[in-house]
């Protein structure tokens, strides 16, 4: 590095070439820049709050082209338009009616649908019904099997050829670190597990449910995070819709992210308590929103409000970014509220080890006072879990609605989960765990880059292993999917109601289990055969 | 010459008043000052900063003390079989809902095994985006053709089968009819749904009969909204709370009566009633069409992890799009799928073990009364029964410590019992603390004579 030039620059330039400077500097606003071969620039990039964050935090959400959006509503116009002639049709038997129908001893009792709620399903979603639900028949690894279906009635019903579809690179499954497998010392554990314990419990925690791998499974689970302790549940939907309300209830105030999961939204309207939302991971709406309660307190009566929540997720899976978390904390600390951190999707697939999204930003986990996340995506398990101070779990212990009223894990499950986790941490003597975080880090920025250099529009931070592409127009959900299966590649496409009605996307999820091999043929296609219909974007990066 | 114009006229009097008052008027609101809302006082910068200084949250959680009887779990060394060890002592188990004794059963744990070797242990995502296995497949036909119904959904974990169901159906502005004795995962499902709950009296048709009349006359003051509220009735086959059945033939005759559906939770009864073990449709001889849903979870007799819905396509298939708990959440472990898939074979194979079932719980039922201080609550023919003290002491905290001396009297001797745990605050009717007894048909009779002679032992020495 020769001469150092210095300038001045908005925080929206900084990208992947920028890194931080804190060994000169110590200070992370300020970075040290390849511009092109011959120049290297000192540039101050201005951040917000600049000072919280020690490393670039470079997120993007290309605006909707406003061709792209009027084509979209236009193709939306014309499928509603199609829907009620069909529906018309349908009334006047014209055509036949394929739909199920209510019996005819119970023909006079009040319908149990309203014929809009099912309009959507009939006449948009039931045309492309064959993207979702696709059977498969092998384990959910980098590659898998998938049982042939076809309709012969417009997707009104399937029929099974018997054939299997063979090593389709699966770009669907939450597999992050590539612990969905069948052999390995993680299935051995649990088959031995399995023929020791048998396959269910059939208590509860509070009963006579709680086993000693239970709370073998706790403690290990508080050691890998770095809290004081955990509790481990059977379904992660259930571990945020059962202990949301044993946490907060009337009188209290959760302030929760536009974009937050289902489970966190019904956790939050069961537990009685007052919902505000924030923009999406916009901190200054937020901050704005914790003054203002802090301030007026509760509506009407104008009691102090007993506690504060904040809902955020670690990634937020439909727009592959990630929470700006060194700022929730900073504003929490300020106004003493509590957060509340689902890790569902991070946990195991950000940080240089594994540890989730906080070890990714540098910061304390005990600042983070309920940790939650999965054990579904990166330990191939299904369960989930909190984890926090003691006086927290002691309390979830006696008051959660699952400790006292659901079934507990499934043993062989809970020993998957031992057996990855001491895996990451590296426990079990080899360095497995730490080879696939970094592989699946690479991964991440290998795919994303080239599918950047192909223009295609893709959402989220650069670090996140979830990658939604852009697809907008409605028809091009059910063209992209099947093209897709074609040339041996399994991804995911979500439409309306899981995204606004004009964003629809094609979302992948990398894992540390793709090879480069995968992640080029996977690209190549995208390259030839889908670049015609994805191609959006007008901004090219100069490199 | 310039031609005066005979239409121009002064204007009346009467209009010139007007007009001048209505200038004053206006002349008055512009100068006059600006209202200030009493509500919204504008605090100044500084003022707010020593509000947000000034504010104290409660803590996140408040603290638990010691000794609180559900904070200190039972632990369990080994599997939940019919010989159990709880901490540290080895006992038989009065306590796991293990009716069929398939929790130790070989040939469900091969059929796992199997599973495992094939697609490891996870399904990685939810039904929707690749996770949905041929196993469930199967698993959904088999539970449907035994039932008798034309489809089924399965959900992967037995408290959201319900909770998932009824929000699916019935939302704000519906009424639920629903038992007073319902269990606690019902309840959430209601709370979610955000319809109207009536509750009746348990299983007391009288006053069922009775809300749904005065539903009636509501309905015919406003026919135009009655015509689009959805009416629902939910009750359970076997009470997890009481032990009883629900006269499922009455609530046959009030559904076509006053046009009410049928949901059917049953947990309890599913493997456990019925000459095959199909619930209490079979035991009853009814039509299950007549049911509009029936969701169980395959927790107890199945001995998996994980519940089902079965009914018609109709109305199974809308929890596809709508039930919550099956679109966001990764769909079941294929190895407890295929140890369900195993057990139902096991149950087809086999349906004698349902009546050995009944003949242990009629053993014991009769064994078991006549306990000085202790009374038995639940239908003779019911696996799990429930002990309540004859007499209450007075506090709930002292029932509940006394029951605790009962049940470890009897641990220590070899039984292993539990208390049945409620959430006392979330509860909407909450049971009387009590002991759980739970029946399965891998107990001998010897172990039911000594559970309940035991049982009579602790009652006379702790409650006399």
């Amino acid at each position: 590095m020769t001469d150092l030039k210095y300038r001045l620059a908005p925080a929206s330039e900084m990208s992947r070439y920028c890194f931080p400077n804190n060994a000169v500097s110590g200070d992370a606003s300020r970075c040290v820049c390849l511009i092109d071969s011959s120049t290297v620039e000192e540039i101050n990039h201005i951040v917000h709050n600049g000072g919280l964050y020690k490393r670039p935090f470079n997120e993007a959400f290309e605006e909707t082209p406003m061709l792209v959006a009027v084509l979209t509503y236009v193709g939306y116009g014309v499928l509603t338009l199609f829907g009620y002639l069909r529906d018309f049709m349908r009334q006047w038997k014209i055509e036949k009616c394929q739909n199920a129908t209510e019996r005819e001893e119970q023909k006079d009792f009040v319908p149990l649908y309203q014929d809009f709620e099912n309009f959507y399903n009939r006449n948009l979603y039931m045309r492309i019904r064959d993207s979702w639900n696709r059977p498969i028949c092998s384990v959910p690894g980098a590659k898998v099997d998938m049982m042939e279906r076809v309709s012969h009635d417009y997707n009104w019903t399937f029929t099974y050829t018997g054939r299997v579809i063979k090593d389709i690179i699966n770009m669907g499954s939450y597999n992050y670190l590539g612990f969905a497998q069948k052999t390995g010392a993680c299935q051995e554990a649990a088959a031995k597990v399995l023929s020791q314990y048998g396959a269910g419990v059939c208590s509860t925690r509070q009963e006579m449910g709680n086993l000693d791998k239970h709370e073998e499974l706790e403690k290990l689970v508080a050691r890998f995070l770095g809290v004081e302790s955990a509790m481990a549940y059977g379904m992660g939907f259930a571990t945020n819709s059962m202990n949301i309300p044993a946490l907060v209830g009337k009188g209290c105030l959760i302030l929760s992210d536009e974009l937050n999961h289902a489970s966190l939204v019904l956790g939050a309207r069961l537990s009685g308590a007052t919902i505000r939302i924030f923009k999406h991971n916009n901190m200054q709406s937020l901050e704005k929103l914790l003054k203002d309660a802090i301030v007026h307190g509760q509506p009407r009566t104008r009691r102090p409000w007993k506690k504060i929540l904040i809902l955020v997720e670690g990634i937020y899976s439909m727009e592959g970014s990630i929470v700006r978390l060194p700022e929730v904390i900073a504003l929490k600390k300020k106004y003493k509220s509590y957060l509340y951190l689902d890790e569902a999707h991070s946990i195991g697939a950000l940080g240089p080890s594994g540890r989730g999204v906080v070890e990714y930003f540098g910061l304390n986990p005990e600042d983070v006072d309920v940790m939650m996340g999965t054990f579904t995506k990166s330990f191939g398990a299904a369960g989930g879990y909190i984890g926090g101070k003691k006086e927290l779990i002691d309390y979830l212990r006696t008051y959660s609605h699952s400790a006292a009223y659901a079934t507990s894990m499934s043993p062989p499950v809970v020993e998957q989960i031992i057996t990855s986790v001491k895996c990451i941490m590296g426990e079990d003597g080899t360095n497995i765990g730490r080879a696939r975080v970094q592989q699946l880090a690479e991964n991440t920025r290998y795919f994303r880059r080239r599918l950047k250099e192909m223009g295609f529009i893709i959402y989220g931070n650069e670090d996140s292993p979830v990658v939604p592409l852009m697809l907008y127009m409605p028809a091009k959900i059910g063209a992209f999917g099947r093209e897709m299966l074609k040339r041996n590649i399994g991804v995911v496409v979500v439409g309306f109601p899981a995204t606004p009605i004009i964003e629809s996307r094609a979302r992948f999820c990398l894992s540390a289990a793709h090879t480069k091999e995968m992640l080029d043929t996977g690209g190549s296609v995208l390259a030839t055969r889908t670049k015609q219909f994805c191609k959006y974007t007008w901004e090219q990066e100069e490199v | 010459k310039r031609v005066r114009d005979t239409r121009t006229k002064l204007a009346p009097a009467y209009h010139l008043i007007l007009e001048g008052i209505l200038i004053l008027w206006i002349i008055r609101l512009l100068f006059s000052k600006t209202y200030k809302l009493q509500e919204r006082s504008d605090l100044t910068l500084k003022e707010k900063e020593e509000l947000i200084e000034e504010w104290q949250p409660e803590p996140l959680v408040p603290p638990v003390p010691k000794d609180h009887p559900a904070l200190n779990y039972n632990i369990v060394s080994g599997p939940p079989t019919h010989i159990i060890t709880v901490n540290g002592k080895e006992c038989i188990n009065f306590a796991s809902f293990n009716f069929l004794g398939l929790l130790n059963n070989e040939k469900v744990k091969s059929a796992a095994q199997a599973s495992l070797k094939k697609y490891g242990v996870g399904t990685c995502g939810p039904r929707g985006f690749y996770g949905t296995f041929d196993v469930h497949l199967e698993l959904e036909e088999r539970l449907a053709k035994f039932m008798r119904t034309e489809e089924a959904i399965i959900y992967s974990y037995g408290f959201a089968t319900i909770a998932s169901a009824i929000p699916a159906y019935s939302k704000r502005g519906d009424i639920v009819f629903v038992d007073e004795a319902a269990c606690f995962a019902i309840q959430k499902g209601l709370q979610a749904s955000r319809s109207n709950i009536k509750l009746f009296k348990h299983n007391d048709m009288a006053d069922l009969e009775r809300l749904l009349k005065e539903q009636e006359t509501e309905d015919q003051k406003n026919p135009r909204k009655a015509r689009v509220t959805r009416r629902f009735i939910v009750v359970e086959g076997l009470y997890m709370n009481t032990g009883d059945i629900c006269p499922l033939p009455e609530l046959i005759k009030l559904k076509y009566k006053y046009k009410v559906r049928i949901f059917l939770e049953e947990s309890l009864s599913f493997g456990v009633l019925g000459e095959h073990g199909r619930g209490i449709t079979e035991h009853f001889g009814i039509n299950i069409d007549d049911i509009d849903l029936i969701s169980a979870n395959m927790e107890n007799s199945l001995a998996s992890i994980g519940g089902f819905c079965c009914g018609r396509s109709f109305i199974i298939d809308h929890q596809r799009l709508s039930g919550q708990g099956y679109c966001f959440s990764a769909s079941l472990p294929p190895l407890l799928a295929a140890a369900a898939i195993e057990a139902l074979n096991i149950m087809e194979d086999s349906p004698d073990i349902f009546q050995t079932l009944r003949a242990k719980c009629e053993r014991i039922h009769k064994a078991l009364q006549g306990i000085s201080g202790l009374k038995v609550v639940g239908e003779s023919f019911s696996p799990a029964l429930h002990l309540q003290l004859e007499e209450s002491c007075g506090s709930r905290e002292n029932d509940v410590k006394l029951l605790k001396r009962v049940v470890d009297y009897c641990m220590n001797s070899g039984i292993a019992l539990t208390q049945a745990r409620y959430l006392e605050k979330e509860e909407k009717c909450l049971p009387p603390p009590s002991i759980r007894v739970v029946i399965t048909v891998e107990q001998t009779e010897q172990e039911l004579d000594k559970a309940a002679s035991l049982l009579k032992e602790a009652a006379q020495s702790v409650l006399n």
